[in-house]
């Protein structure tokens, strides 16, 4: 992840440390979906065991936040590429304003979640033994839930660290670090918040719309 | 034959920088290899210990010195440090760390700082396990099975954090290694010139990468639900607790393969060498590791036989299970076949190579049987298992890492070891294990349960020829820890290439210099390649 202009002493050119970055990069991204597949093969399994359960407590998911946050999320990673593209065309200026959108962007879907959050807490609706919502019954609904809460969380958790990264990245970019030519880690960050978005397109179908 | 340059352009990597701070800032991969040496060490110690404890305990059918508690917690010690403190960075971290740069003829890994990093992550998550220990231990085996792990009284979420860390130092490592060999081999290296280690490594980096976060989320939901009740698997809320076992095991199992196909890589490297003899067939070396590493993944169901799964699902693990003996035989048999009208040097090495491919076999046979459905209910959680998967993790991977630590010894560290310490303590290591474990193979069938604090008097007299063998594998242990240690400052000044490999990593002197060559090797001349004439690079064997 540097912009210098000679490469480290194991690379032959600054292009092929640049290729061996971004293979690192989707080698890691792979991991992580891993990390996502072990919570969704347990919520594969709940809710083959759970049907009615998981869509009545599904029906009770706030379907508008969900849905505004998919729009937040996927016109954040818009607004990413746009940087990038902005970058390649070489304005300045322009690739930290697109990058301060994407983290304003970011910093509502977190926000939203929190309000989302809050309210599932003040209904009782909280994870594992401390859920207290009467309106569902407790057995398999809290699964739902529980799972909900895992998901989400370590989503958001994707997000935030996310948006730190997109923090350092404006830094950088409005000081001047990234050329037409060289831009790696802006490059790689938004590979990584291009993998934030794509989870989050699967968790809201799997959260919200399936019912 | 022209020697080796005696005297390098270049100081040689342990006298590239001095003090303490150059050791801890480095991101040279020898010197991280060496930390990971040291670090793996004293954690195989530790474990060992607590192994002796148990041992001593079991030496006696009643209570002993050490309560039913005290016990539980020390088997889950045991476990939990020899398995992800140990086992699994052992090779790879220590060994894959030193050589897979060398073997491409790379200067370094790809991302050195990441490679640095993943030693601190690792000291951080052995930092936490160790805390955990000492602050409450957990008494739930290294298996952290739920329901038990999330109610279980002892102080479990620490040690289960422990072990997410860790695994995130091991995707860090595996990661590094699979673009190291993807991007950084030498030009004119093909996939099929690199020596066969590289090849383990990079299908045990493939595991890592793949398993390890699925086994990271499964122990942080036991942690959870230890600290803060989510309870995901408890049956009260609806939840299963064998779930956890699939996502557990789903690592967990191809975690053996982790931890073995490294040590087949060593076997690989050591046969040819002292041998003086090309490999039987490299590729049937080189892609039955990546099918171990791919069967690996679809074998996880065979420790939950008696857990509550379908016949079917049964039956189809237990034949994927037997999968992975066929891709071993291949191995086995390539080396076997290798040595046939070789010119065989009987030094340390050979000799663990020996010991590992009896006990090996051993090993895996048992595995066969373990993963037949109908005898598997009779052995499970019994002695039967534990003498078993012992035969395979200390029997096939100690051995092949000590191997490896006599092998590479020289190139690390500019020295020999002394030969006759070696082949003794080799042969102790070898004799206290079979009278470890093969009569724990004998308890087991008799009906011995594992995990268990006492047991009837007619179990006795195994138990204490057990606990004997015990002291004896250690005892050959500590000797080999003192007579390396010594060897360190009062060895013979080691060659460039005192065996007379052909391996690249013998191309250079010992130790390496910073950058590993001082001129680059050749790959066109094979790693194993002792039908052709020595090229020129080859330093000669002569000290």
């Amino acid at each position: 992840m540097t912009t210098a202009t000679a490469p480290d002493i194991q690379y032959d050119s600054l292009d092929r440390q640049h290729a061996t970055a971004r293979l690192g990069m989707w080698v890691f991204l792979g991991s992580e979906l891993l990390l996502f597949a072990g919570l969704l093969a347990l919520y594969a399994a709940y809710r083959f065991a759970y049907p009615a359960e998981f869509r009545a407590a599904a029906a009770h998911a706030n379907l508008a936040i969900g849905t505004v946050n998919t729009y937040v999320l996927i016109t954040s990673s818009l607004t990413m590429a746009l940087a990038i593209h902005a970058t390649r065309g070489g304005h300045r200026s322009r690739t930290v304003a697109l990058l301060a959108i994407t983290i304003v962007l970011g910093l509502a879907f977190d926000v939203l979640k929190g309000v989302e959050y809050a309210e599932h807490l003040s209904e009782g609706i909280a994870p594992g033994h401390y859920y207290a919502f009467d309106a569902l019954p407790a057995h398999g609904a809290v699964l739902y839930f529980t799972l909900y809460y895992l998901l989400t969380g370590l989503h958001a958790l994707h997000v935030t660290g996310g948006i730190c990264v997109l923090v350092w990245l404006a830094l950088r970019a409005r000081r001047g670090d990234f050329t037409p030519r060289s831009h790696l880690a802006l490059e790689l960050g938004g590979l990584y918040w291009h993998l934030v978005d794509l989870v989050w397109i699967f968790l809201w179908p799997l959260l919200y719309l399936i019912q | 034959m022209t020697p080796a340059p005696t005297e390098p352009q270049e100081p040689d990597y342990l006298r590239a920088g001095a003090g303490v701070r150059s050791w801890l800032t480095t991101t040279d991969h020898k010197r991280i290899a060496i930390m990971f040496f040291v670090a793996t060490t004293v954690a195989m110690m530790l474990g060992g210990a607590f192994a002796m404890l148990l041992r001593t305990k079991l030496l006696t059918p009643g209570p002993g010195f050490i309560g039913p508690l005290t016990y539980n917690r020390l088997f889950t010690l045991h476990g939990v440090v020899m398995v992800f403190l140990f086992m699994i960075p052992a090779i790879p971290s220590v060994f894959g760390n030193f050589l897979v740069p060398m073997m491409v003829g790379a200067k370094d890994l790809a991302f050195p700082r990441l490679n640095l990093a993943s030693f601190y992550v690792y000291l951080a998550g052995a930092a936490l396990t160790l805390w955990g220990m000492i602050h409450g231990g957990a008494d739930t085996g290294w298996t952290f099975y739920a329901p038990y792990a999330t109610a279980s009284p002892t102080d479990v979420a620490p040690i289960a954090i422990g072990v997410f860390v860790l695994g995130l130092s091991a995707i860090m490592t595996g990661l590094n290694f699979i673009v190291t060999t993807h991007m950084l081999r030498r030009k004119g290296l093909r996939w099929h010139g690199m020596p066969i280690f590289v090849w383990s490594i990079y299908a045990t980096s493939i595991i890592q990468v793949i398993a390890t976060p699925v086994l990271g989320l499964s122990v942080i939901l036991v942690a959870l639900d230890h600290a803060l009740h989510m309870g995901m698997f408890d049956p009260a809320l609806g939840g299963d607790p064998v779930l956890f076992e699939h996502l557990f095991w789903f690592y967990s199992h191809p975690a053996v393969y982790i931890m073995i196909l490294p040590a087949m890589g060593v076997i690989s490297e050591i046969v040819p060498t002292f041998a003086k003899k090309n490999q039987l067939s490299y590729n049937a070396l080189a892609y039955s590791g990546l099918g171990i590493a791919f069967v690996g993944f679809l074998t996880w169901g065979h420790h939950l036989f008696v857990a509550g799964i379908s016949q079917f699902d049964a039956a189809i693990f237990g034949v994927m299970s037997m999968f992975v003996a066929i891709f071993s035989a291949i191995k086995v048999f390539t080396w076997i076949g290798t040595l046939y009208r070789g010119s065989i040097t009987f030094n340390t090495p050979m000799l663990y190579f020996f010991a590992f491919v009896y006990l090996f076999v051993f090993g895996g046979m048992t595995g066969i049987a373990v993963a037949t459905t109908s005898l598997d209910v009779h052995w499970h959680d019994t002695y039967f298992v534990v003498a078993h998967f012992h035969f395979i993790m200390i029997g096939g991977t100690l051995t092949a890492y000590l191997g490896a630590v006599h092998y590479w010894f020289p190139k690390m560290f500019g020295r020999m070891y002394p030969e006759r310490w070696g082949l003794f303590s080799a042969a102790l290591v070898f004799v206290g294990f079979n009278l470890t474990f093969v009569p724990q193979f004998l308890l087991g069938n008799a009906g011995m349960p594992r995990r268990y604090y006492s047991y009837p008097v007619r179990f006795h007299a195994l138990n204490v020829i057990s606990t004997c063998g015990a002291y004896l594998l250690g005892l050959g242990l500590l000797i080999t820890l003192i007579y390396l240690v010594v060897a360190l400052r009062t060895g013979a000044r080691a060659a460039a290439n005192p065996w007379g490999s052909r391996g690249f990593e013998w191309r250079t002197p010992s130790p390496p210099p910073e950058h590993n060559f001082i001129v680059p090797f050749d790959p066109t001349h094979g790693p194993y390649a002792y039908d052709e004439p020595p090229p020129e690079d080859i330093p000669a064997e002569s000290t």
